[in-house]
């Protein structure tokens, strides 16, 4: 039970870092931005894990749902901004 | 390139200060002081079946209310920061598209039930997991699957308003009854304790955290509908 | 082991983050990349409250009353880190219009087209 939670944790951990390498480097910005969402999808996960179900809650409908959907009200409205 | 090689040294040496932090970190196999009163004391003294809850709404109840100050400034600054300009814009918005007729149908079925789910998060934030501020995002959610559906729908300013000042100064006067009724500003004992773990239960606190949760709700409304507004026509 | 994992995730988000935040020249992946690095803070904050074997603080019956002192884990830096998440989104919602109205103001994203500030 205990290693399979660790096994778990450790994935958690191998996707959080990856999706954030994907948002830093990635070229076009809606995916950086997708990519942050999942990164805080993923620490939702994980504090669960730690036994903070509160802040998991928060977490989920705050951090991956209502940021990005913002993210994406103002990607909307600057299109033609040049990506870098 | 001198410019990299500031930041590469930056990082490296806020890496070396999380490594020797990590190397004095000693994970604790007892609680301190204060989370050991919090967890002998909280379902005694108030009630409240959720400990996380008792200390957002009650033991730092004022930090609680410094936050969702700091909230209500936010959302302000946004309205007044976007607020110039789109008036005249008003008069010539542009014909979008319909949405799909899946899209409006379920948005029909789905935002009494998001908002029901609010409601529920944030009465029984004293009972399970949640409270004000997560029930606050679910109903801000169901004006965002409003909004997905028809972008260039609006709510009214004046409802929103009135939601968020009256929630806040009920909140606030709440608090005070309790400076006149019990120990202090904010404190949770002025209603009956009740059964442990029963709905009606725990004093006020599921009476604030639901007046916390509808504030929210109309701060993230507001910000939501001020950045909706901005569209261009 | 578990909280050792979260605390170095954290970490390792909290650099990439501001790493992210200081090379790139748009401020939408700027504002981008101070979201991953307050999830990485959130996280380091989470992890040092947990304690190995032990559960949420939330009593019913699983946990009854008279135990919760040896059951239940630290419940403080949980509250702190939910009111930060609630003040994350309040100043990303700030930074976005910001970014927003300087778009409106020049038609650019790009940091270095703002030089009014610069010497």
């Amino acid at each position: 039970m205990n290693t399979l939670l660790l096994v778990i944790a450790l994935l958690l951990a191998a996707a959080m870092l990856g999706a954030a390498w994907v948002s830093i480097r990635v070229h076009r910005v809606a995916t950086a931005m997708l990519a942050a969402g999942l990164v805080s999808l993923f620490a939702s996960v994980m504090f669960l894990l730690l036994a903070a179900p509160d802040v998991a809650m928060t977490e989920a409908a705050i951090g991956s749902g209502l940021t990005t959907f913002l993210f994406f009200f103002v990607l909307g409205r600057v299109r033609g901004g040049r990506d870098d | 390139m001198i410019r990299n090689f500031a930041v590469l040294l930056l990082l490296l040496g806020l890496a070396g200060i999380f490594i020797h932090l990590m190397q004095g970190y000693i994970p604790a196999t007892e609680l301190n002081q204060s989370a050991h009163y919090y967890a002998a004391h909280s379902a005694e003294d108030l009630g409240a079946a959720n400990i996380v809850t008792a200390i957002i709404v009650t033991y730092r109840g004022l930090d609680t209310l410094g936050e969702v100050t700091v909230l209500f400034l936010a959302a302000t600054i946004i309205g007044m920061v976007l607020a110039n300009g789109h008036k005249a814009q008003r008069s010539l918005q542009r014909q979008l598209p319909p949405s799909g007729e899946l899209l409006t149908t379920a948005s029909r079925l789905l935002t009494p039930l998001i908002l029901l789910f609010g409601a529920y998060v944030f009465v029984n934030g004293h009972l399970t997991p949640g409270g004000g501020f997560q029930g606050g995002a679910i109903l801000a959610s169901a004006a965002l699957l409003l909004l997905l559906t028809d972008p260039l729908k609006r709510f009214s300013h004046r409802l929103i308003a009135v939601v968020e000042s009256l929630s806040g100064l009920l909140f606030i006067a709440i608090g005070v009854l309790g400076m006149v009724l019990a120990g202090g500003f904010l404190d949770s004992r002025i209603l009956p304790t009740g059964a442990f773990g029963t709905l009606f239960s725990a004093g006020s606190i599921p009476l604030i955290y639901s007046l916390i949760g509808l504030k929210v709700g109309a701060e993230f409304t507001s910000m939501l509908n001020n950045l909706a507004e901005t569209e261009k026509s | 082991m578990m909280d050792w994992i979260a605390m170095t995730t954290g970490f390792i988000l909290i650099l990439m983050g501001l790493y992210g935040a200081l090379t790139h020249r748009n401020i939408l992946r700027i504002i981008v990349s101070f979201t991953l690095a307050n999830t990485g803070v959130n996280l380091v904050l989470v992890s040092v409250g947990y304690m190995l074997g032990r559960t949420a603080p939330i009593l019913d019956k699983a946990v009854p009353m008279a135990e919760a002192v040896t059951r239940i884990i630290d419940p403080l830096p949980q509250a702190l880190v939910l009111t930060a998440i609630v003040i994350g989104l309040g100043i990303t919602a700030m930074m976005l219009t910001y970014a927003y109205k300087l778009y409106e103001a020049k038609g650019s994203l790009d940091i270095a087209s703002y030089r009014e500030l610069k010497w």
